[in-house]
């Protein structure tokens, strides 16, 4: 008897259906309304600047708060290439780390380094930062920096990249702390995509007599590219807006140099150390369209990135 | 239920009641990050004295002038001092609170503290990336008898903008024509070369890491990181150590003039013992008060400054005003902060 559900049960469980899907339809939008406000508000904020330089501030590397003439460039630039050195670090390593922890791995080593990775992505990036600037920094200037010049330097062609003077901070060394920052990311995601490849699969190629190396190439990473690319952008991401600890052994100099020795400038920490001090219109409006370009490079990224994995998706079937 | 209901209301009355009697004995400040420490500390002891919480957000000058003019906060504070015409052009009126000065510092392997001697046409020429070598006749001439270092001067400023900065540059200016016309002054400018420390802490730092390099810090931050600083001659001529006397030097030597509300800054001033780059950090009030009682309480809180904070900021390395000054101050304060009835707010025989 009681099992019957009487009609205006089922109504009032029909409203609150309703409900529920509005409500939840409303945070989504909240999102949306959120970014475009967001958006929005960067653009009026850059106003003044986009007026006054238009299309030449993304390439002129001048900053001048007593002429108020601001350029992008050296921001841009440093943002792109830390980010460049911190992925080029930053993915073979994760890989490695990913792979180890799910294929090559004792099982008993597991957990303990599964949830060391973790821990590592859990620290504050201003933790980063210092032990960059008091541990990492002095070492790199007496030991890796002379290294570097002893082995690359006259080579030409990149020599260049690495001549001024060691002093241990500089763009080269954001972007090694930034590879710091963004590997348990990229590794965590990549354990945990590679975990899910089933053993069926696995243990099929291995029946055909593949080594583990094959296996790893042909069936683990085809199968979780998705995954795998997902995490390079979420480390990316991270990479891209970083502020803490990049400002701390950047150098924070508005100069465009070729030697990733030399100090340089990103968009976030450039933004960090300017904005309270920034007097006048031009100059707060010139740091709000960096902020507004930091969001442009940000979409762009997270675009590309779909993009190829549509591509990756056509793709499928079509090599084997 | 009924008696619950109004028993709630007392309570609920009663916090309120106490909320707005707090509200009303709390002031606000907000801007320099400079006097920020010693502000923190006299805000303490006046609210252990008196009962009155003074709540001094360091933002940042530049802010602090943001928010001075938006009227969100009771009193700005700016290491820039305003000139007459941007005050008159917002109703504001400013005074001094305390002194502190900049100092060059160097890492010279060998070389003691307060041993080399610098000129500010020198020291403008480093910065410029023209004398590039720390043995550059120009400096060898001025130290004789000490073996400067062949390798390059690394240079080292600041980051973030800073009312630091500001004097260090503004100095510069006085000194160095070419400075003045290729950087000029200001809380940020364009540095020609070197790399950037965020905070007195981050240039500290990278002075200490970076060999043969040479920054410029608040004075408090050479005695806390014992770092190497330098001699400078002064307008006079003389070579002049960075010290508490050096400072109040310039001070003492300085036209203060309320009539310009007292925009002076403290950087090349005459007299035999003054420091070259030395500064006072400013507080920014409206002219006309929509709430005399806050602006009472911040003039009594700078009174009782003036009158009983010395000691705690000669402890943090801040240098008390002159007395002389702050008889000035009071008598500005006197003309120049109204009610909305055009009566005076602060008279000084209260």
């Amino acid at each position: 008897m009681s099992k019957i559900i009487s009609i205006a049960k089922l109504r009032k469980q029909q409203l609150l259906d309703q409900l529920f899907q509005k409500i939840t339809w409303f945070f989504t939008v909240l999102v949306l309304v959120l970014l475009i406000t967001l958006i929005g508000s960067l653009v009026v904020g850059g106003m003044p600047t986009i007026k006054a330089f238009g299309f030449g501030f993304l390439i002129s590397s001048e900053w001048n708060p007593v002429t108020e003439k601001f350029g992008a460039l050296v921001p841009i630039v440093g943002t792109l290439v830390t980010a460049i050195i911190a992925l080029s670090i930053g993915i073979p390593v994760s890989f490695g780390i990913a792979l180890f922890l799910t294929e090559l791995s004792p099982l008993w080593l597991r957990r303990p380094f599964g949830t060391a990775i973790e821990l590592l992505a859990g620290i504050p990036s201003i933790i980063y930062g210092m032990w960059g600037l008091f541990v990492f920094a002095p070492f790199f200037a007496s030991t890796v920096q002379p290294w570097l010049w002893d082995t690359f330097g006259e080579l030409s062609g990149i020599g260049f990249l690495f001549e001024g003077a060691f002093m241990g901070i500089g763009v080269l060394t954001a972007g090694i702390i930034l590879a710091i920052m963004v590997i348990p990311f990229i590794a965590a995601v990549m354990r945990d995509v590679f975990e899910i490849v089933p053993s069926m699969l696995k243990e099929s190629a291995y029946a055909f007599g593949a080594t583990t190396w094959e296996v790893i190439w042909n069936v683990v990473l085809p199968y979780a590219k998705t995954g795998v690319i997902g995490g390079i952008m979420l480390g990316l991401g991270r990479a891209l807006g970083e502020t803490m600890a990049v400002t701390f052994v950047i150098g924070n100099a508005h100069q465009l140099h070729a030697s990733l020795f030399m100090p340089g400038n990103s968009i976030a920490s450039a933004l960090a150390n300017e904005f309270a001090e920034a007097d006048g219109e031009l100059y707060t409006s010139a740091l709000i369209e960096l902020g507004l370009i930091l969001f442009f490079i940000t979409f762009v990224v997270l675009a590309c990135s779909k993009i190829l994995l549509l591509q990756l998706k056509k793709r499928e079937g079509a090599t084997t | 239920m009924k008696l619950h209901f109004s028993r709630a209301l007392v309570v609920t009355a009663a916090l309120l009641w106490t909320a707005s009697i707090a509200t009303a004995a709390n002031i606000t400040g907000a801007g320099a990050t400079f006097p920020y420490p010693v502000y923190a500390k006299w805000a303490d002891m006046y609210n252990k004295e008196t009962g009155i919480r003074l709540n001094y957000q360091s933002i940042g000058s530049g802010g602090g002038i943001k928010q001075i003019k938006a009227g969100t906060v009771d009193f700005g504070a700016s290491d820039k001092p305003l000139t007459v015409e941007e005050l008159e052009k917002d109703g504001l009126t400013q005074f001094p609170t305390v002194l502190g000065g900049v100092v060059p510092i160097t890492n010279l392997e060998g070389i003691e503290a307060g041993q080399i001697k610098l000129t500010g046409k020198i020291l403008a020429d480093i910065f410029l990336g023209k004398i590039r070598r720390w043995n550059d006749s120009s400096i060898v001439a001025l130290n004789e008898g000490i073996i400067l270092p062949t390798s390059n001067i690394a240079i080292v400023h600041r980051a973030d903008g800073s009312g630091t900065t500001f004097l260090f540059t503004d100095y510069l200016s006085k000194v160095s024509p070419e400075w003045k016309a290729k950087v000029g002054a200001a809380t940020s400018v364009a540095w020609p070369m070197g790399t950037g420390g965020k905070g007195n802490e981050g240039v500290a730092n990278f002075v200490k890491q970076i060999k043969n390099s040479i920054g410029y810090v608040e004075a408090a931050y050479v005695k806390q990181n014992k770092l190497n600083f330098v001699q400078l001659q002064n307008l006079a001529g003389n070579y002049v150590l960075p010290t508490e006397e050096s400072f109040r030097a310039s001070a003492v030597n300085a036209e203060w003039d309320e009539a310009s509300g007292f925009y002076e800054i403290l950087t090349n001033k005459p007299g035999p013992d003054s420091w070259p780059i030395t500064g006072a950090t400013f507080v920014l009030m409206h002219k006309s008060q929509d709430k005399p009682v806050h602006a009472m309480h911040v003039l009594k809180f700078f009174e009782w400054v003036y009158a009983h904070g010395n000691h705690a900021a000669l402890e943090l390395d801040y240098i008390p005003l002159p007395g002389n000054l702050v008889a000035l101050i009071k008598a500005s304060w006197e003309a120049n902060i109204k009610g909305k009835d055009g009566r005076a707010i602060y008279t000084a025989n209260e």
